[in-house]
């Protein structure tokens, strides 16, 4: 009896107590992090995405500032590592959508070893088995049109109704050497349908922009009638601003990318990076990417536009980091050779 | 001893230090690798298809972009130095703005002008005429050289219209007089005396053209097609084979080397005898009913460069949508939050520019004038080498430069890659022989005998320098203060393999803004960049009290 009522009372104590342990570790952690006063975020999200993230972050912790450097994945890792070289420590929380750079960056020890909370309810492909990063989104690349320009007859439903020539001229295509999107997209699609897709797509003559945004802008424009690849999200964003511009997820596939985050292991600003991490994986921060961005991610609870299809009605062609990591250089090489720049 | 001697000898020193530093990593680079000394970069540079064909469109460009330059360029100085066009100052206040409109902002101008489809010009040619394939694809080498042209041919015409401002019509006269006909005269007399101008200013120009990043970077890149240096560029991309890079940056170097050899030899010895005199008149040419007609030549020149992008960029900072019509619905003030206030790397971009701005023309303008006074009044051994040295980055591309500056400054035991002082040395070094030259005029204007006065009375070459020859030089040096100024703020193509998130530059903002397409973002940057430029014009022309190419009026 005694021992019971004991156990019971050590329960209550211990229920009692530990959220207030729990909370004095957040608040110390804050103050450190205010301390430091800001975290250096070198993203390849879209810049406007980007932007809004980070002053959802500053609203939420006043006085904690975020620096977005925003590029293409392939420069985020360029800046970071030409940076190292040069024994500069500047980035705290890396973000791109190259899952190979995640591969590589663990190998060189350059990133810490940190679970954001409440990531453990993500689905696995959204994380790193040794716990060094974690999916912060998830992106489709689909093929895009303006409906102004096409007719419903002609649209493209396949990547392959792409190689007909009587898109010459009419097609705009992002660049894998600057956008994690579209290296993983190229890989996806290169053991879809091999390279000589590829090959042939080039002799519709595309035009080459460098981020998978762009093309949002180039179809929206009407430059380019046809995108033959670019963001869902882009697309959707540009979409719901009264763009002419509508999406095809192809039948034969369409490649779904885990954009990882993590901390590097250098951080200058380690608390305020903690934080921050955290932040962008709560599920405010998770359902105000779904919703106002357009983007997938691996939160369970986030409740998505009923504009966007749901993932399981999609046949989805995965992509894996590793494989990216040792075909990366293959991958932009011969892309170069077949589209010249 | 002289008190004074240290501070020659450091100034000359400083100068071979910024050239002969990154030059001398970029030639070793070029030739290392881990097993020793190699020639596999120079190797591969020469046998990938892929390189030769960048070396070849770079030359095709040049070479096109010149002879653009040279067609557009001597007529319109002939036009406005000889004739009796009307509006001549308006023609060369517009040359003038022409000449500092950064040629990248050109180039961005002209995607929204005359991409094939969105173009406006070309929905416009469509909408009149109900064709099908536009008028003009600006994604196109011919495209490229036009754009190239239209920023490039003022170095023509300040070269030819100053030549012509000078020569005096005696000649022009006496052969009238002897019997020849116009042409005659033209052909036979005003030609051979321009003709060292011409071939300066067209080599000028191809230098220009040749070291361009931005306009091929807007308008090669999407048609597919790499020049040198957006070839070098992407060289840089992860894993960076900056060997490579080196490699493929000294035969540019050595081509632009050549060109400037050749120049010199063309002109070796003939001088310009008839050319400099004061005294004889300069009587205009009539142009009778052509009056009007070349009058709208050149309006449709500039429209080209300047008011047609000038225009475009305008619309595009206050528009939702480029490329729809203007409409009240589509007409915002969004484009301007969101630059100034919502995306976070403009303002950091913004204040690193003004300082850099500052700080390199400051340093810039008293080191400049430095050498050419030690040049001048001819105060140590090897003076001739100094002027030299300080011209010759003339010929470095700044991609190259910046190459070398890389190479340089990323290793002990000087490590400024990663700060502003790596842009600094980068700008200081490219903006030399603008500076140099600029100064070198002044001085040559300014007799030795003043100085001399001071000397005999006793007080040392500093303080006579200090309290004579400076106060003459004031309004040269500020001139060249804003040359410099003017250039920094329009850098991009040294500042796109030097800069770190942390020490942005606003080209390089506007450039990461065109990557992922934001027109509008991009446009109101621009025209912010042109406003900053063209204060400095106006403060200029004040304190000259002139037309700062050179005009008399």
């Amino acid at each position: 009896m005694v021992t019971r009522w004991l156990l019971t009372i050590a329960i209550v104590v211990a229920w009692a107590v530990m959220p207030a342990d729990r909370a004095s570790a957040q608040d110390a952690r804050l103050e450190a992090a205010r301390k430091e006063g800001k975290v250096v975020w070198y993203t390849s999200l879209a810049l406007r995405s980007a932007e809004k993230v980070a002053k959802m972050f500053e609203a939420a912790y006043p006085g904690i500032k975020v620096e977005v450097h925003r590029t293409g994945s392939q420069r985020v890792l360029q800046r970071l590592m030409q940076e190292l070289q040069a024994n500069i420590k500047n980035a705290d929380v890396v973000h791109t959508s190259d899952a190979g750079h995640f591969v590589l960056l663990k190998e060189k020890k350059l990133l810490m070893q940190y679970t954001p909370a409440g990531v453990e309810k993500f689905p696995s492909g959204f994380k790193d088995r040794d716990g060094y990063y974690y999916g912060l989104r998830a992106t489709l690349t689909v093929i895009a049109y303006n409906p102004k320009l096409v007719s419903p007859a002609e649209v493209p439903r396949t990547w392959k109704d792409l190689l007909d020539p009587k898109w010459k001229g009419k097609l705009v295509t992002a660049h894998p050497g600057y956008s994690g999107l579209i290296a993983t997209h190229v890989l996806a699609l290169v053991n879809l349908h091999g390279w000589d897709y590829f090959k042939q797509l080039a002799q519709n003559k595309l035009m080459l922009v460098q981020s998978a945004v762009d093309p949002a802008g180039v179809v929206a424009s009407g430059e380019r009638p046809v995108a033959v690849n670019g963001g869902d999200y882009t697309f959707y964003q540009s979409k719901k601003k009264g763009n002419p511009i509508e999406i095809v997820y192809p039948k034969e596939g369409v490649p779904l990318i885990v954009s990882p985050a993590a901390i590097t292991s250098f951080a200058p600003h380690p608390n305020a990076a903690k934080l921050f991490t955290d932040f962008t994986f709560s599920k405010e921060v998770q359902q105000a990417l779904a919703d106002s961005e357009g983007l997938y991610t691996g939160h369970p609870e986030v409740k998505y536009p009923a504009d966007k299809p749901k993932l399981n009605e999609l046949k989805l062609l995965p992509a894996d980091a590793d494989e990216l990591e040792k075909r990366n250089e293959e991958i932009k090489k011969r892309f170069v050779e077949f589209f010249g720049a | 001893m002289e008190r004074s001697v240290p501070v020659w000898i450091l100034a000359a020193l400083t100068l071979a230090l910024l050239i002969l530093l990154p030059l001398g990593w970029l030639a070793h680079v070029s030739v290392s690798s881990e097993g020793g000394v190699t020639l596999a970069h120079y190797r591969k540079v020469f046998t990938d298809p892929h390189l030769q064909k960048a070396l070849w469109n770079t030359l095709v460009l040049a070479i096109w972009a010149g002879l653009a330059s040279l067609a557009i360029g001597a007529p319109m100085a002939w036009l406005s130095s000889r004739t009796d066009l009307p509006g001549k100052r308006l023609i060369r206040g517009l040359i003038m703005a022409s000449f500092v409109t950064p040629p990248f902002l050109g180039a961005f101008a002209w995607v929204m002008l005359a991409g094939p489809n969105a173009g406006l010009l070309n929905k416009l040619y469509r909408s009149l005429t109900g064709a099908e394939d536009p008028l003009f694809n600006i994604f196109t080498m011919p495209g490229l050289i036009f754009v190239v042209a239209l920023y490039t041919f003022p170095y023509v015409f300040i070269m030819i219209a100053n030549t012509l401002d000078l020569i005096a019509s005696d000649l022009e006269e006496a052969a009238a007089v002897l019997g020849a006909g116009r042409l005659q005269v033209a052909l036979t007399i005003t030609l051979p005396l321009v003709a060292p101008a011409i071939l300066s200013g067209f080599i000028l120009a191809v230098l220009q053209a040749l070291a361009l990043f931005g306009s091929p970077a807007i308008l090669a890149l999407p048609a597919g097609f790499h020049t040198i240096t957006t070839q070098i560029w992407a060289l840089f991309q992860y894993p960076p084979k900056v060997e490579m890079a080196a490699a493929f940056s000294i035969p540019l170097l050595l081509a632009t080397a050549l060109l400037l050899l050749m120049q010199k030899k063309l002109l070796g010895r003939r001088g310009y005898a008839s050319v400099g005199g004061k005294g004889g008149q300069r009587r205009s040419v009539g142009l009778g009913p052509w009056r009007y007609p070349a009058l709208l030549g050149c309006l449709a020149v500039m429209a080209c460069a300047i008011f047609l992008p000038y225009g475009i960029l305008a619309k595009a900072a206050l528009s939702r949508a480029w490329a729809q019509p203007m409409t009240w619905e589509n007409l915002t003030l969004g484009n301007f939050a969101f630059t100034f206030f919502q995306y976070s790397s403009t303002q950091a971009a913004i204040l690193n520019t003004l300082e850099l701005g500052v700080m390199t023309a400051c340093v810039g303008a008293g080191l400049a004038a430095l050498l050419a006074y030690i040049a001048n009044r001819r105060i140590i051994l090897g003076h001739q080498l100094l002027a030299f040295l300080a011209l010759a980055p003339i010929v470095i591309p700044g991609v190259v430069l910046a190459v070398g500056l890389f190479v340089a400054y990323t290793r002990p035991p000087l490590l400024l890659y990663g700060t502003l002082w790596i842009l600094f040395v980068a700008y200081l070094t490219k903006e030399m022989p603008v500076g140099y030259s600029q100064s070198d005029a002044t001085f040559r204007g300014i007799h030795a005998e003043l100085e001399e006065a001071g000397r005999i009375l006793g007080a040392g070459r500093l303080r006579v320098l200090g309290e004579i020859t400076a106060p003459l030089a004031r309004s040269g040096i500020i001139a060249t203060w804003c040359f410099i100024f003017i250039g920094v703020i329009r850098e991009l193509s040294a500042s796109i393999l030097l800069f770190t998130p942390s020490t942005k530059v606003m080209s390089v903002v506007i450039f990461d803004l065109k990557e992922e397409g934001h027109f509008g973002a991009i446009a109101v940057l621009g025209l912010f960049m042109l406003a900053m430029t063209f204060a400095i014009v106006v403060l200029m022309q004040t304190v000259l009290g002139r037309d700062f190419l050179g005009a008399k009026e």
